[in-house]
């Protein structure tokens, strides 16, 4: 028998289920990308599993053909875990929104975060609930003018990267629906990080926000509006790339024109491994319009997996106790004879 | 005092040489502030119980603060032992003997002291300032009308303590808290007990520090001395062992029954276990239990709530492992949704509910029976599951298994209702062999090969007993989506249709009424017809049993049966009910198995029902058995 995996391609990730997504929603693009990217990992395909939680992006597992789980509001991150704890050799992903993942779920995506489950989180980012039919969501900004805020929204929004990395997550990136070949390459990252990898995807709800992020999808906008994160490389965009991000004080970064008083050495050069979070909270925190915001991978960093240390620490026990031994176990502490 | 089969002559070790009194039974509670140890000094009494062969049965009672106010009335913290040399089913109405550390114990449990019976205190604590903590107008000791009908000991246990402890070096504080084994070793003399398991018990606890196991154990010596030498203790007494089936026993306590019922599952299904939970009163127990039995293939998951519990243990049923998870009434009632999640998907899991006093935050360390309906009912849609509920600390092993097997048998998840006075009660266990048990066969679908995948796998393609296959992730060929909208049947894909939802609704509840086929029918102790049959579930076992036998050995036509499967119900309970003239349901709530059985039967009951967060007293059951007779 070969040993070898059979060559797979996008369509053998395709179910037979009819896609339902509004027409030019967002969705179709990162489902298509994802679609691309799994023939190209090396896991065998029965091994890839999608938990979703509730919500339009919450369809996604139906439309993989792969194990999938479409679960309850809020709660596919606590899902997964278990799904991961019973079987860590499975390539487990959880796919939501901004309302899923940030408002109802908020809990349970902070702490797969912060425990490192390996889980690949994938966050729809429209800021706006959809399904429900646009009321604003928790990364609407102030003043969102909804169904269920016709006066403007009075929250502040939350920022999904900022969350990531405040939750100690070991990889956090963002990336862009349309941005095609940018969220393949990001979603290859996310899939070949050891722990939980957690990527903001900006997708257009054409119905309910459209045009939301016109300013990184639209060609003529983006070059003004996003910057692209290179690992080692220096921070510059603008169509004409004279434009970068420089750094100055206690981490405070600026935009500044390059020219004859600066070069490119004296700008931000990303480290993506810098073991503090600092500078990638910075980037997170870099919005529009004063800066351009940042795509790419914002942080990828070592750390242990918590599915690695549950299934170390039962080794570990086994060494220590042995194979437990259930007659053992039923005689614990003192027992006595009845004749 | 309980009966006395014989004055015993003087006999040697381990009595002195003072007259031995013979007991059958006796019925001990410690009470004291919340600091005082009183947890500790009951079960190290229940061990030495055990190890010696008495039947035991024991009630903790507890306040929900960790250290409530010293010396209030609120922060008295209780432990009942009931031994015996015959078998016995509850900790005891009554109180033969009871140890009062201080004046607010002694104002909260005196009342429960029998007549004659033996009250020993700690006379160094009934000073001004806790007698008036404890709301009396002066010292309780010398209220001789109050206490009159009492044999009162005095004991100056502080001071004693302190004595016995000179010179190792310890805190006043330290000194004085080894007062709790001065009291146990006093009781130890007055009943004769071997103190060796507590000894060692002590020499490993305080392994660290050896200055404390010398404090301890001359406490423990200078409570037994004291007994010996002083003249105010005429008589000790004997309870010999009971006369239990031969076999290896050990004691157990609900919750340690449900942990060690989980390992020995995971280990006759070979298969691995994921427990997830958060910390609750009364169901923590279970978590710190299983979390010690990793070389067992167990995985535990503190989770950071109870929905990410019960949506982990969803997550690792579809993973395919045994799952579990477990809390009590507040923390299902967040587990509701995902429980739901787990029934319409149809994967296998099991819920523990550690039932206490409700509603809301309620009585957190007390017991109750009042989550039966929200386990029936408590889920949104037409969701039922099937139910089953242990009767004793030592049942919880043999139901926990049970449990998992109707949830892998049936693809269902199962609720297992405890509550706390099973959980924290301990009894004699007689260790069973693992050849005994009930195998465990967990079944997954073989992968298909490249032929057989064309045609797709059906997830909900069900067999003769309706059930689906447990198609585990990582298996070549089986790839499917579940999830929580409706489904139609056989293909598992997301369905709308009106009829199709109908079918699934009624295909759902078949297959869980369909469980009577494959559990015990009914059983009933006492005569198959009479004028009154009492029914009853979960922990108030031991009272109902203890009540009718007592009916049944004065000639009255009384019958009990309890049950362990409330969803659904075994097959003859219906026909059972047409045998007896009335029907008598005790519960610790306000009549939800009642509602049930008249539901389902159309069959008049009559309710005794209890909501105090104390289990049954036998004569409460007995007197209401009467008035229908």
């Amino acid at each position: 028998m070969s040993t070898e995996l059979p060559v797979l391609t996008d369509k053998d990730f395709a179910s037979d289920q009819e896609v339902r997504w509004c027409p030019r929603c967002g969705d179709y693009s990162i489902l298509k990308q994802m679609q691309k990217v799994l023939p190209g990992l090396g896991i065998p395909k029965e091994n890839f599993v999608f938990v979703s939680g509730i919500g339009c992006s919450s369809r996604f597992p139906y439309y993989m053909n792969t194990y999938g789980f479409h679960s309850i509001h809020g709660r596919a991150p606590a899902i997964a875990t278990g799904v991961k704890l019973a079987n860590p050799d499975l390539q487990v992903w959880v796919i939501t929104g901004d309302g899923d993942s940030l408002s109802i779920g908020g809990n349970h995506l902070m702490h797969a975060i912060r425990r490192n489950v390996d889980l690949k989180i994938i966050l729809f980012n429209n800021q706006i609930y959809g399904l429900t039919k646009g009321q604003y969501s928790p990364t609407s900004p102030t003043g969102s003018r909804t169904k269920s805020t016709p006066y403007g929204s009075l929250d502040t929004p939350l920022n999904p990267l900022c969350v990531a990395i405040g939750s100690e997550a070991s990889f956090v990136a963002r990336s862009v629906d349309v941005d095609i070949k940018h969220l393949q390459a990001t979603l290859k990252r996310a899939a070949e990080h050891k722990g939980t990898a957690f990527v903001e995807v900006y997708q257009d709800c054409n119905v309910f926000n459209s045009g939301a992020f016109k300013y990184a999808q639209s060609k003529a906008e983006k070059a003004d509006n996003v910057v692209v994160l290179e690992q080692g490389r220096p921070l510059i965009f603008g169509k004409n790339r004279d434009k970068g991000i420089r750094v100055t004080g206690l981490l405070t970064p600026e935009v500044v024109t390059l020219g004859d008083n600066i070069r490119e050495d004296d700008l931000l050069f990303h480290d993506e491994k810098a073991e503090e979070p600092s500078l990638a909270f910075m980037l997170a925190r870099m919005r529009r319009p004063e800066f351009p915001e940042p795509i790419g991978v914002f942080r990828c960093i070592d750390r242990p997996t918590y599915n690695e240390a549950v299934e170390d620490q039962v080794t570990m026990a086994v060494e220590k106790e042995g194979e437990g031994d259930i007659e053992a176990l039923f005689r614990k502490g003192d027992t006595w004879e009845v004749q | 005092m309980a009966s006395i089969d014989e004055i015993a002559p003087e006999t040697d070790s381990p009595f002195d040489g003072k007259p031995v009194e013979q007991l059958d039974q006796v019925v001990i509670r410690f009470c004291g502030d919340s600091g005082d140890g009183m947890q500790l000094v009951g079960t190290q009494f229940t061990n030495v119980s055990a190890v010696f062969g008495n039947d035991v049965s024991t009630f903790p009672d507890f306040p929900a603060e960790i250290r409530a106010p010293a010396g209030t009335l609120s922060g008295v913290s209780g432990f009942q032992l009931h031994f015996s040399s015959h078998d016995i089913f509850t900790p005891g109405d009554a109180v033969d003997t009871l140890v009062a550390m201080n004046p607010a114990a002694l104002k909260a449990n005196v009342a429960d002291l029998k007549r004659g019976g033996l009250l020993i205190v700690n006379e160094d604590s009934y000073d001004q300032k806790n007698v008036e903590k404890a709301g009396y107008a002066s010292n309780p000791l010398d209220d001789e009308i109050a206490l009159q009908g009492f044999q009162v000991h005095r004991v100056p246990m502080t001071r004693l303590t302190r004595d016995a402890v000179d010179g190792l070096g310890l805190s006043p504080k330290e000194a004085e808290r080894c007062k709790n084994f001065f009291a146990l070793g006093l009781v130890y003399w007055l009943y004769g007990r071997d103190a060796t398991p507590t000894r060692e018990w002590v020499e490993k606890k305080f392994a660290r520090t050896p200055s404390l196991i010398e404090a301890n154990l001359n406490a423990l010596k200078a409570g037994s001395v004291y007994g010996e030498v002083t003249e105010s203790f005429a008589t000790h007494f004997q309870v010999p062992p009971a006369e239990l089936p031969p076999g290896t026993y050990r004691k157990i306590t609900g919750n340690e029954a449900l942990a060690v019922g989980m390992a020995t599952a995971a280990k006759l299904a070979n298969a691995e276990l994921l427990y997830s939970g958060y910390p609750i009163t009364p169901a923590s127990d279970i978590l710190h239990e299983l979390s010690k039995l990793k070389h067992f293939g167990v995985r535990t998951f503190q989770a950071e709530d109870e929905i990410a519990a019960m949506s982990a243990t969803v997550g690792a049923a579809f993973g395919g492992v045994l799952a579990v998870t477990a809390s009590s009434g507040p923390g299902i009632c967040l587990k509701g949704e995902a429980m739901g999640l787990g029934m319409i998907t149809e994967l296998p899991m099991v819920i523990i509910d550690v039932q206490r006093g409700g509603p809301s935050t309620g009585l957190p360390t007390k017991t109750e029976q009042s989550d039966l309906l929200m386990a029936m009912f408590g889920r949104n849609g037409e969701s039922p599951l099937p139910i089953v509920a242990p009767a004793t600390p030592g049942d919880c092993f043999f139901m926990m298994q049970e449990a998992l097997r109707i949830a892998i048998e049936f693809m269902v998840p199962v609720i297992l209702l405890s509550d706390g006075y099973v959980a924290n009660g301990a009894e004699p266990w007689r260790i069973p062999e693992l050849s005994d048990l009930k195998p465990l066969r967990k079944r997954h679908p073989q992968p298909l090969t490249n032929g057989q995948a064309e045609k797709g796998f059906h997830a909900y393609e069900r067999d003769e007993r309706l059930v689906r296959p447990w198609a585990k992730p990582g298996t070549t060929g089986l790839e499917h989506r579940i999830g929580g909208l409706e489904k139609s049947d056989g293909s598992g894909n997301v369905d709308y249709d009106p009829d199709n939802h109908a079918h699934m609704t009624a295909t759902r509840a078949e297959k869980v009424a369909g469980i009577a086929d494959h559990i015990p029918e009914q059983d009933v102790e006492g005569p198959d017809h009479g004028k009154v049959l009492v029914v009853s579930w979960g922990g108030t076992y031991g009272a109902v049993r203890t009540a009718v036998r007592q009916l049944i050995r004065e000639g009255e036509a009384v019958a009990h049966a309890h049950l362990r499967y409330l969803n659904p119900f075994p097959r003859n309970l219906e026909s059972l009910f047409s045998q007896y003239d009335r029907i008598l349901v005790p519960e610790l709530n306000n009549g939800q198995l009642s509602v049930l059985l008249r539901s389902q039967f159309l069959t008049e009951t009559v309710g005794l029902n209890k909501i105090q967060g104390k289990p049954f007293l036998v004569q409460e059951v007995v007197k209401s058995i009467r008035e229908l007779l």
